[in-house]
């Protein structure tokens, strides 16, 4: 019984091997008409080792892209690439053409706190600042000045909390510490911070995977309302999470875009023999 | 089958080793408590010599006398103003109080002798009090003054005097005894240890100047080396880029904290007095030498406290849209601040119990005065200790251990601030 499991999985470690010496050029359209981000022939290295290979892909407006791929396969940097949060990182390179509304968010003159204003991020673990829930969602709008009054700064506030729907829970302790709140909270405490700064494109690093069933439900549910107005790339490893709030599932394989098409087709019908793979539970 | 077989193994192996692993714990268990027991029999001898021996330095003893205050003969005009007043020299009026308490005295070496009976300080006691009530004037007043230190040992019996039995101790003996039926010696709590500078009389002599020379110092020190010391970690933690050059000054700031203090002595000698001409026996250099003893110590503090801040808090606030700048002081320094306090704190504590680079720059002179800035010469606590251990009365004895207490109080009182505030401050995130 054992014998025959790994020798499948061995059978597809060297099929997948092959398929991917074969790869050549994404399966599926990467372009959108209408783009937010386009993204053209990224490559990021971590010095020697090269993490992206020549990845094209758009990020429509008002649509959710997923990102799956198995542990390692480049997409959390990819993510990291559209905000320039791998700046923080010394070793990393990025280069190829990433652009935002048609500007290059890599060219000398794009002042990164301008990108970070406009291109918000959730992390994977919830962050909150140990300060208080108020302090959290207004620490965005204080720095950049986007409130002009105590009052407006109020309403900001209240705002962000109602659409990352933690309002009614937190309502009566704005100035109790955000780090004191339950995981699910703080993960959407964090959204409520991130969309206080009226970003145009959010980015989700495996938002829910801190987080138990019930509180992951809310945070879904809270991803497909904030499409009305926000273009959001989501990375995850639930490929039920991927298939239930995206329109577009991108597959990441060792650094390389494999395929990319609707959420539908590429649950039910991918074209790529990795991809259904992946997503039949053959690895992973 | 096997398997079992395999079972039964582990089971006889690992219960034939039990006993001696735990045989282990306990032995070490052993030695730990057997260290920790030493080190407290060390600290519980060193306190308990220090508390016999400074105690009595707490204690003074007074006289009262009757002094009689004649204007003429004090030379003193119709009118004193306070000033005149305070110049005046009363230790006539003294030796002749002494005279009159002990008419049987005679002979010119008896009356040296009585006259050391009260300690040179009398004079300035008496100074004060007049001060304060000019209607003593023209009268003969009833004033409480210091006493000699060898008279006071003798009134309160210190063990060390037991043994005296020549005829001066004797007759030192029944004049106490004849003051005591009067009502007029009296021991009190030493307020005069707190209120003054160094004296060459060790009854006047007090910890005021030293405490206050210590405070200046450590001042110049703080003020210099927190924001230097914290600047230099900021920028070395979150700016600096890791490459040759800064693993080399890594490894010097760690030297720096192994360098001997009078390095940094001689170092304060020839750059801060000999070049740049700065007071000697100033506070001012002995903050300087000190910071730069206490910058590594701080450095390093600081940076491992910068360290442990997580970097999601970080990476929350540029995600924001925060600059680097703003994530560091927003974020990144309020949590390490516990941290940075608390290793800025030690090393404090450690700068005040420093003497040998003070030395080096003259603070180990005899300084009468308190120091009122960090221009004025003035010493500090341990090198307070160091001068009068060096005096052979036993008076002088008793004040190196009561300085040592004093100084101690500040060391526990620094650290357990220290405590506190990473108490306080703990966050949980």
């Amino acid at each position: 019984m054992t014998k025959t499991a790994e020798t499948t999985s061995s059978d597809t470690q060297s099929r997948n091997s092959q398929l991917l010496a074969e790869f050549k050029e994404t399966t599926g359209n990467v372009r959108v008409t209408e783009p937010k981000m386009r993204m053209d022939n990224v490559n990021v290295h971590y010095g020697d080792n090269q993490a992206i290979f020549d990845v094209n892909l758009d990020l429509g407006k008002n649509e959710v892209l997923a990102m799956i791929g198995p542990s390692g396969c480049g997409k959390s940097t990819f993510l990291r690439c559209m905000n320039r949060m791998n700046d923080t990182v010394d070793s990393c390179r990025v280069t190829g053409s990433l652009t935002l509304d048609g500007e290059d968010i890599y060219a000398p003159e794009q002042d990164v706190v301008l990108l970070r204003a406009r291109v918000g991020m959730v992390f994977q673990k919830p962050n909150p600042f140990p300060k208080s829930i108020y302090d959290n969602v207004a620490y965005g709008p204080r720095i950049h000045g986007l409130a002009s009054s105590k009052d407006e700064l109020d309403q900001i506030v209240e705002t962000s909390l109602k659409r990352a729907s933690i309002w009614n829970e937190v309502k009566d302790r704005l100035d109790a510490p955000g780090t004191g709140l339950s995981g699910g909270q703080q993960q959407r405490l964090c959204i409520a911070r991130t969309i206080a700064v009226s970003p145009e494109i959010i980015l989700m690093d495996e938002p829910c995977s801190a987080l138990d069933p019930i509180a992951t439900a809310s945070i879904e549910e809270l991803i497909d309302e904030l499409r009305q107005n926000y273009a959001i790339a989501i990375v995850t490893h639930s490929m039920q999470q991927a298939a239930r709030v995206s329109q577009r599932t991108a597959y990441f394989h060792l650094g390389r875009l494999i395929e990319l098409g609707e959420t539908k087709k590429i649950f039910t019908n991918p074209s790529h023999e990795l991809t259904e793979n992946y997503i039949t539970g053959r690895f992973g | 089958m096997n398997n079992t077989t395999t079972k039964r193994n582990t089971t006889d192996i690992v219960k034939a080793g039990l006993a001696k692993r735990y045989a282990r714990e306990r032995r070490f268990k052993l030695m730990g408590v057997a260290a920790v027991s030493i080190s407290m029999a060390f600290l519980a001898f060193l306190l308990i010599s220090i508390f016999a021996k400074g105690l009595p330095a707490f204690q003074t003893t007074y006289i009262k006398l009757d002094i009689t205050l004649e204007k003429k003969s004090l030379g003193l005009p119709e009118e004193p103003t306070a000033i005149e007043i305070s110049r005046a020299r009363y230790d006539k009026s003294i030796k002749k109080a002494l005279l009159a308490q002990f008419p049987d005295v005679t002979k010119r070496k008896e009356k040296r002798m009585l006259y050391q009976f009260v300690s040179s300080y009398a004079s300035r006691q008496v100074a004060d009090a007049l001060v304060a009530d000019p209607t003593l004037l023209d009268t003969t007043a009833s004033l409480w003054v210091l006493a000699d230190d060898e008279v006071a040992a003798l009134a309160r019996q210190a063990d060390y005097t037991l043994e005296k039995k020549d005829k001066q101790t004797e007759i030192t003996r029944a004049r106490i005894e004849e003051l005591k039926a009067e009502n007029r010696i009296e021991t009190r709590f030493n307020w005069l240890f707190f209120q003054r500078g160094d004296s060459r009389e060790p009854e006047a002599a007090g910890i005021k100047g030293a405490i206050m020379g210590s405070f200046y110092t450590l001042i110049v020190t703080l003020v210099l080396s927190f924001p230097i010391g914290v600047a230099a970690a900021v920028y070395l933690e979150e700016f600096a880029p890791k490459n040759k050059l800064t693993d080399i000054i890594e490894v010097n700031i760690n030297n720096l904290a192994a360098v001997p203090s009078i390095v940094y002595g001689l170092l304060g000698v020839a750059v801060f007095i000999n070049f740049f001409h700065l007071p000697r026996s100033a506070p001012l250099v002995g903050g300087i030498v000190l910071s730069l003893m206490t910058l590594p110590t701080i450095i390093i503090a600081s940076r491992a406290a910068l360290k442990s801040v997580p970097p999601s808090i970080a990476d929350a606030a540029l995600a924001l849209g925060a600059s680097k700048i703003q994530t560091i002081t927003h974020h990144v320094l309020p949590l390490a601040m516990p941290g940075i306090l608390t290793g800025t704190i030690i090393g404090m504590a450690q700068a005040l119990g420093e003497s040998a680079p003070l030395l080096m720059i003259g603070m180990v002179a005899f300084i009468v005065d308190v120091p009122t800035g960090i221009t004025d010469p003035a010493t500090v606590l341990p090198v307070q200790v160091y001068l009068w251990s060096d005096s052979p009365e036993r008076a002088f004895t008793e004040r190196t251990s009561a300085a040592i207490m004093v100084l101690l109080i500040f060391l526990i009182a620094m650290n357990a601030l220290a405590v506190l505030l990473r108490k306080q401050f703990e966050r949980r995130w």
